[in-house]
C-alpha cells in the first residue's frame, strides 16, 4: 500500500475520534492541508532513468535484486519469481522492464522502477531463457519441456506464437541459444534434434521457419555476434561450432573451428559453458575449448584459430570489457573461486583474481568502469575497478548467480 | 533400503550443497532436469542402486553427464543416490 493511502486511513480513523462539529471543519479545511504535507514527507516517488540499473538473479531463494551501479548499491528485492536455478534475463527497449525466464518455464515482467512483478505465467514445464525482438514487441522463450520457443506479447506476456521444436528424427526436441536477430527474426537450436532454426517474426502470429537439419550432435548453445551477422553454435556431441551467415541463410549451415571440441577424447566437463556474452571484439572470437582448460581464439572474418590460451579451468563465460581489450573469464567446478583476465594485444593472462567461492558470473557496466562478480557460496556480489583491478565494493546477496544490467536492452541477440 | 554410509555432518552438508547447486546447473536445483534428467524420487524409483551409483562416478558415455569420482568417493555417490531416492534435502 502506497504511504498516500496509508495516511488517508489514519486520518479517517482520528476524525471518528472527534465530535461531529469538528469533523465537518477538518473534513472541509484541515484535511486536504494534511494531505499536501504528507505527501511532502512521503517516500516521493523521484523521477529516474534506468540505465544505471539492473538486477542479480538470487537462485536459491528466487528474487531478484534491483542494483543501482552508479551508488553501488541494491535498491530492493523482488520475491516471487519461482525456480531460477537456471536463469537469464532480457530487458524492454527502454530498460524499465526485465523479463526473468526461470528454470520451472516462469516468465515474469519486472518493473525495476516500483520494484514489482507487473505480470507472470508459467508457460511451460522447463526453460533455458530467451530473447527480446528487435522491435521491443515480442519476447522469445526457449524451453526445454515441452520442447520448443513459446513468443508472448512484452505488454501484458499474452501468447503469441508457440513453435514446438519437432526435429527431422519426428521427435520433439530441447531448445537452447535462443537469439534474436535483425530482420524482426529469433535463431536457436534444436538439442537432441542437431538442428538450428531461424524464425521470421515479420507476422507475428505466423512465423516463418528456416530449417537447417544436420548442423552437428547436441549443439549445448548458440551466440550471435555483436553487429547481429553470425550465429553460432556451440557442438557438444562433436568437435567444432555450426555456423551460420545471416546475410545468407542460403548458403547454409557450414562447419567450421573443428579444433574446438573435445577431439574424442571425452574429456570429462564439469559445467556446460555458456556462448551468450563471449566475447566477439570485430576482430576476434573468443571461445571455450570444450572440456579443456583453454581459450581459443578465432579470427572473426575467418572463423580460423589464431591462438590457444592456457586458463585456470574449464571455462564458462568470457566476457569482453566494453573496450574490447580483456576478456574475463570464470570457471566451471572445481576451478570455480578463480576470474581471469586476459588481455588480447600480448594474448596473456594479466591477472588472477580470487573473488570468492563458486564465482557464477560477471558483468561490466555499459562503460566498462565497474565489473560485477557473483559469488554463489560466499552470497555476495564484489565490485572491481577492471582498470586497476581494485576492489571498490561488495553487496549481500543470497546465493547470486546472473547479474543484467539494462545496457543489454540495446545489445541484439539479448 | 540399506543404511547410509556414515558421513559427518559436515561432509553431509556440503554433499548437499553440491547436488543443489552443482549437479543443479544440469539438472535443476530443484532437480526437476534440465539439459539433464530429473533426479527425483518419482524418476529414479526403478532405476537400480549400483546404476546410478556408478553413473555418478563413471559418468554415462555418449551424454554430457561426467564422471565425478575425482571429487567423490564411493560411500559418498551412495549416500547421494540413498538420498536422490528418498527425496533429496534442502540446502538450508
Amino acid at each position: 500500500m502506497d504511504c498516500k493511502k496509508v495516511f488517508l486511513m489514519r486520518a479517517k480513523r482520528k476524525l471518528m475520534q472527534k465530535s461531529m462539529a469538528i469533523r465537518d471543519i477538518i473534513s472541509r479545511l484541515a484535511l486536504p492541508l494534511l494531505v499536501t504535507a504528507s505527501l511532502v514527507g512521503c517516500a516521493t516517488p523521484t523521477l529516474r532513468g534506468t540505465g544505471d540499473l539492473g538486477v542479480v538473479i538470487e537462485r536459491a531463494t528466487g528474487s531478484v535484486q534491483i542494483l543501482d551501479t552508479t551508488h553501488r548499491s541494491s535498491l530492493g528485492k523482488v520475491n516471487g519469481l519461482g525456480d531460477l536455478s537456471h536463469a537469464s534475463v532480457s530487458y524492454s527497449r527502454d530498460g524499465r522492464y526485465a523479463f526473468v525466464f526461470g528454470r520451472d518455464g516462469g516468465l515474469s515482467k519486472v518493473d525495476l522502477l516500483t520494484q514489482s512483478i507487473t505480470h507472470r505465467v508459467i508457460q511451460a514445464g522447463n526453460s533455458i531463457g530467451g530473447a527480446i525482438s528487435q522491435d521491443g514487441k515480442l519476447i522469445a522463450v526457449a524451453n526445454y519441456e515441452p520442447g520448443g520457443v513459446r513468443i508472448f506479447s512484452v505488454d501484458d506476456l499474452t501468447p503469441i506464437a508457440d513453435i514446438p521444436a519437432v526435429g527431422a528424427n519426428g521427435k520433439r526436441s530441447k531448445v537452447v541459444g535462443l537469439v534474436d536477430a535483425p530482420g524482426r527474426r529469433f535463431v536457436f537450436s534444436l538439442y537432441d534434434a542437431g538442428e538450428i532454426w531461424v524464425a521470421d517474426m515479420h507476422k507475428p502470429q505466423q512465423p516463418i521457419l528456416h530449417k537447417f537439419t544436420d548442423v552437428g550432435k547436441e549443439p549445448y548453445d548458440g551466440m550471435i555476434t555483436s553487429d547481429g551477422h553470425f550465429y553460432a553454435a556451440g557442438l557438444f556431441g562433436e568437435d567444432g561450432v555450426a555456423l551460420l551467415d545471416l546475410w545468407n541463410l542460403q548458403a547454409g549451415v557450414k562447419r567450421t573451428l573443428v579444433q574446438v571440441g573435445r577431439h574424442g577424447e571425452k574429456l570429462p566437463v564439469y559445467k556446460m559453458p555458456h556462448l551468450e556474452g563471449w566475447a566477439t571484439t570485430g576482430d576476434l572470437i573468443v571461445l571455450p575449448g570444450v572440456g579443456q582448460h583453454e581459450i581459443i581464439l578465432a579470427d572473426q572474418n575467418t572463423w580460423q584459430e589464431v591462438a590457444r590460451i592456457p586458463v585456470a579451468g574449464q571455462p564458462v563465460f568470457a566476457i569482453a570489457r566494453p573496450d574490447n581489450r580483456q576478456v574475463w573469464i570464470n570457471f566451471a567446478f572445481p576451478d570455480n573461486e578463480t576470474v581471469q583476465v586476459l588481455d588480447l594485444p600480448s594474448r596473456s593472462i594479466v591477472k588472477t583474481l580470487k573473488p570468492g567461492k563458486a564465482v557464477l558470473h560477471l558483468e561490466f557496466t555499459p562503460r566498462g568502469d565497474q565489473v560485477w562478480v557473483s559469488a554463489r557460496d560466499d552470497n555476495r556480489i564484489d565490485i572491481y575497478d577492471p582498470e586497476t583491478f581494485e576492489h571498490i565494493g561488495r553487496l549481500p546477496a543470497d546465493k547470486p548467480s546472473g547479474i543484467f544490467f539494462t545496457s543489454r536492452a540495446n545489445r541484439t541477440g539479448l | 533400503m540399506a543404511d547410509s554410509p556414515h558421513l559427518s555432518l559436515e561432509r553431509q552438508r556440503e554433499l548437499v550443497s553440491f547436488v543443489r547447486q552443482d549437479c543443479g546447473s544440469c539438472h535443476g536445483m530443484r532437480l526437476t532436469g534440465g539439459l539433464g534428467p530429473a533426479l527425483t524420487p518419482d524418476a529414479l524409483k526403478d532405476k537400480p542402486i549400483a546404476a546410478l551409483i556408478s553413473t555418478i562416478l563413471q559418468g554415462r558415455a555418449g551424454t554430457p553427464m561426467p564422471p565425478w569420482n575425482k571429487f567423490l568417493s564411493e560411500s559418498e555417490a551412495t549416500w547421494i543416490v540413498d538420498g536422490l531416492q528418498k527425496g533429496f534435502p534442502d540446502a538450508r
